[in-house]
């Protein structure tokens, strides 16, 4: 596994696809390329890792949440479904990234493997998740970690926001009780302590009376307290990485504006790393630093979230931004959706994984349906994975798509 | 909660009067309807002196002259307070409740019941105490280690325990042990013997019981493994161990807690084929033998006794269930 950290995007059974590829053809890829060879050469293990990745300072250690060449694959009867397939991203503390993508691209089975919360193969290594890559957190790795140290690291180090706070939460237990259940697991106090701990927790979140509220059970809560109180469950411990799944999915468009200044006021507080995973292009505008949008259990375009936004280079992008309803359009323009369904993830489309729904596939002479495009660098920071050229790409998208967004 | 029960309780009461009225349809209506006569009926009970006199006197014993409702309304105030019976050789005071009088055992129906009904109570607690705890441990077994080989004995065991009948499995129990008579010893008696005694009827009977439960279990454990609240509290941190019992288990047990307090409600009136088939004089051999002898009082007594411990279990089970769940709201 010496030259993992050479090329976090490539799962290793892609290498001969890859190794195909003419890397000539691509100037701005050739220049990643050779960055990455020469890391290539330098790296071992313990190595500071030098690294083209938009969320880190230039020069400094590995950052406070590494993720490299995370794989998480499932062996079910149907075959093997690869739901994260290679995916590398950097998080710093006090930072936020946006994974964004249709459901079945990865993003909540990304986020649910940074906990370690995804079911271990039994001995024999039937079923569950096989996981493969390295997650750094703060030094540690995780990926080989003991489940023992990472259940201690669970809930104390990292946490984690669900998408529907009614599931999420027990309905036999009230609100406090299990927000000083998190608090308990992690500090050794008494359960006063923990629930006046938890009245704390849900004063900081908002919620209205909380000495009486915290007597109270998850159904009692509309859903926008729910969420708070969830919010106040995983920040309990003062997480230094938050992961939110869809956090205002299961919420009303009022309420979901309330949570969003929530987490970014709680995230200057606690100066925690936090990851937002959404389908919705508007939250992450509001939140993220960096935007990682996935496809197929791959990164397609990765970069700081201004240039996602304004220069967008994939057409998966674009059509995202298309999807997006917006007052400022006039009327009778219709949305741009994308057409087709997200992809099957045991028969991943060959090539591209997009190539079957993208309107500009053919313009890279079939290229698309036949090779795994690299997820290079198009500019300072901004990744993206598709055949058509740099150039190309940039015209297509100022002459066909920006005037209809 | 208070005005809940209470208004269920009252409920309780009309239902157990319909219960009556339906058993007094059947065992004094029906007969009327199917062609007998006051006399046809009471000559059941008369025996070889077939002479008018003796028949009419069992005929005024039972109330066969008088009309219909007041046949029932003397059942049901007799009861409620209590009435005067004829034995036929002198008037006994019946007291509430009194379900009758047997003309077959020339004895009281109530302390009949009340007679056999501790050892039906007996096995019912027993068995009711194993099926429950080997249903439910090894339903968490199986659903926690889903396919492997301990959950595939379980569940075919399980199988094995619905398919079976208990006058199966007792016999089976019994030449396993080489123990071939059960004498049923009370429990105030000697609790030591008490529990020696009913120990093959109890895992005779807890068998069946606690192979439904244990699938039962399963079931509701998988799901729970799969709900969202499972997922968070490992977010947390927890220990697995808390994790499945806290969480997993707490929510997968209501609906099984539940359907236990019906099955011991159905128990307690009365296990007829465990009783049958060792002989032990509860409520269901007494209802088996009344049926057998005619012993229309006594089939009475032994069928409302049945649909009290329903009815009550039935109340039990939904406070219980407001109790456990605090999303329930008793109205």
């Amino acid at each position: 596994m010496s030259g993992r950290h050479g090329k976090p995007e490539q799962p290793p059974n892609q290498d001969q696809v890859r190794g195909e590829r003419p890397v000539s053809d691509y100037p701005a890829s050739e220049q990643a390329m050779s960055e990455r060879a020469a890391s290539d050469r330098a790296m071992s293990d313990h190595d500071i890792v030098e690294y083209e990745y938009p969320s880190r300072p230039r020069g400094a250690g590995r950052a406070f949440l590494d993720v490299r060449d995370l794989a998480v694959h499932f062996q079910t009867e149907d075959g093997l479904v690869r739901s994260v397939d290679g995916i590398s991203f950097q998080v710093e503390r006090g930072r936020t990234l946006g994974i964004v993508g249709e459901s079945g691209s990865g993003k909540s089975v990304t986020s649910l493997s940074l906990l370690g919360l995804h079911k271990r193969p039994d001995r024999r290594g039937r079923g569950g998740a096989r996981l493969s890559g390295e997650i750094w957190l703060d030094g540690e790795e995780l990926v080989s970690m003991s489940p023992e140290k990472l259940q201690a690291l669970r809930g104390d180090k990292m946490a984690m926001i669900f998408q529907d706070p009614l599931s999420a939460m027990h309905p036999y237990y009230t609100v406090g009780t299990q927000i000083a259940e998190a608090y308990l697991v992690h500090n050794k106090v008494s359960k006063s302590v923990a629930r006046k701990r938890a009245i704390e927790m849900l004063d900081r979140v908002g919620i209205p009376q909380p000495n009486s509220r915290v007597d109270d059970y998850p159904h009692q809560f509309s859903g926008g307290m729910r969420q708070r109180a969830m919010i106040a469950m995983s920040l309990v411990c003062n997480p230094q990485l938050l992961i939110a799944d869809e956090p205002t999915t299961a919420l009303d468009v009022t309420v979901q504006a309330q949570i969003l200044d929530l987490m970014r006021d709680l995230q200057r507080e606690f100066n925690s790393a936090l990851i937002i995973i959404t389908h919705d292009l508007g939250v992450v505008a509001e939140l993220a630093d960096e935007i990682m949008v996935m496809y197929g259990g791959k990164a397609i375009e990765y970069g700081p979230a201004k240039t996602v936004f304004t220069s967008p280079e994939h057409p998966y992008t674009w059509g995202l931004l298309g999807s997006m309803p917006r007052l400022d359009r006039a009327v009778q323009d219709r949305l741009l959706p994308i057409p087709g369904n997200p992809p099957s993830m045991i028969n991943v489309p060959s090539g591209c994984a997009f190539h079957p729904r993208c309107a500009f596939a053919e313009l890279t002479g079939g290229r698309s349906s036949n090779e795994v495009p690299e997820l290079v660098a198009t500019a300072r920071d901004h990744l993206v994975r598709c055949h058509l050229q740099p150039d190309q790409r940039r015209r297509l998208f100022a002459e066909q798509i920006a005037p209809h967004l | 909660m208070l005005t809940f029960i209470i208004r269920r309780l009252f409920a309780a009461v009309g239902l157990l009067l319909v219960v009556t009225l339906i058993t007094f349809w059947i065992f004094y209506i029906l007969p009327l309807w199917a062609g007998q006569t006051s006399q046809s009926l009471a000559a059941s009970y008369v025996g070889k002196q077939q002479n008018p006199a003796a028949l009419h006197a069992v005929i005024v014993q039972f109330g066969f002259d008088k009309p219909l409702l007041v046949q029932y309304f003397d059942y049901v105030k007799g009861i409620v307070v209590g009435r005067p019976y004829s034995d036929g050789v002198q008037i006994v005071q019946c007291n509430a409740p009194c379900f009758g009088y047997s003309f077959k055992n020339y004895e009281q129906v109530w302390p009949t019941l009340l007679n056999r009904a501790p050892v039906t109570l007996s096995i019912a607690i027993g068995a009711g105490v194993l099926w429950l705890v080997f249903g439910v441990l090894s339903g968490v077994i199986s659903a926690v280690r889903k396919g492997s080989i301990a959950d595939r004995t379980s569940m075919g065991i399980a199988l094995a325990g619905v398919a079976l009948p208990v006058y199966f499995v007792g016999p089976l129990l019994e030449a396993l042990t080489g123990k071939w008579s059960t004498v049923y010893v009370s429990f105030a008696a000697n609790p030591l013997q008490w529990a020696n005694s009913l120990l093959i009827p109890w895992i005779a009977l807890a068998f069946g019981y606690a192979a439904l439960y244990t699938r039962l279990t399963r079931a509701g454990m998988l799901d729970a493994l799969n709900e969202d609240f499972v997922r968070t509290a490992r977010a947390k941190g927890l220990g697995e161990r808390k994790v499945l019992f806290k969480h997993a288990l707490r929510s997968a047990i209501t609906p099984i807690i539940t359907i236990f307090g019906m099955d011991l409600g159905t128990v307690l009136g009365g296990a007829v084929l465990l009783e049958v088939t060792f002989s032990l004089p509860g409520l269901g051999y007494l209802a088996i033998t009344s049926i057998q002898g005619q012993d229309f009082p006594m089939v009475m007594g032994v069928t409302l006794i049945a649909a009290f411990f329903i009815v009550i279990a039935n109340i039990v089970v939904d406070v219980f269930y407001a109790i456990a769940d605090p999303r329930v709201r008793l109205s």
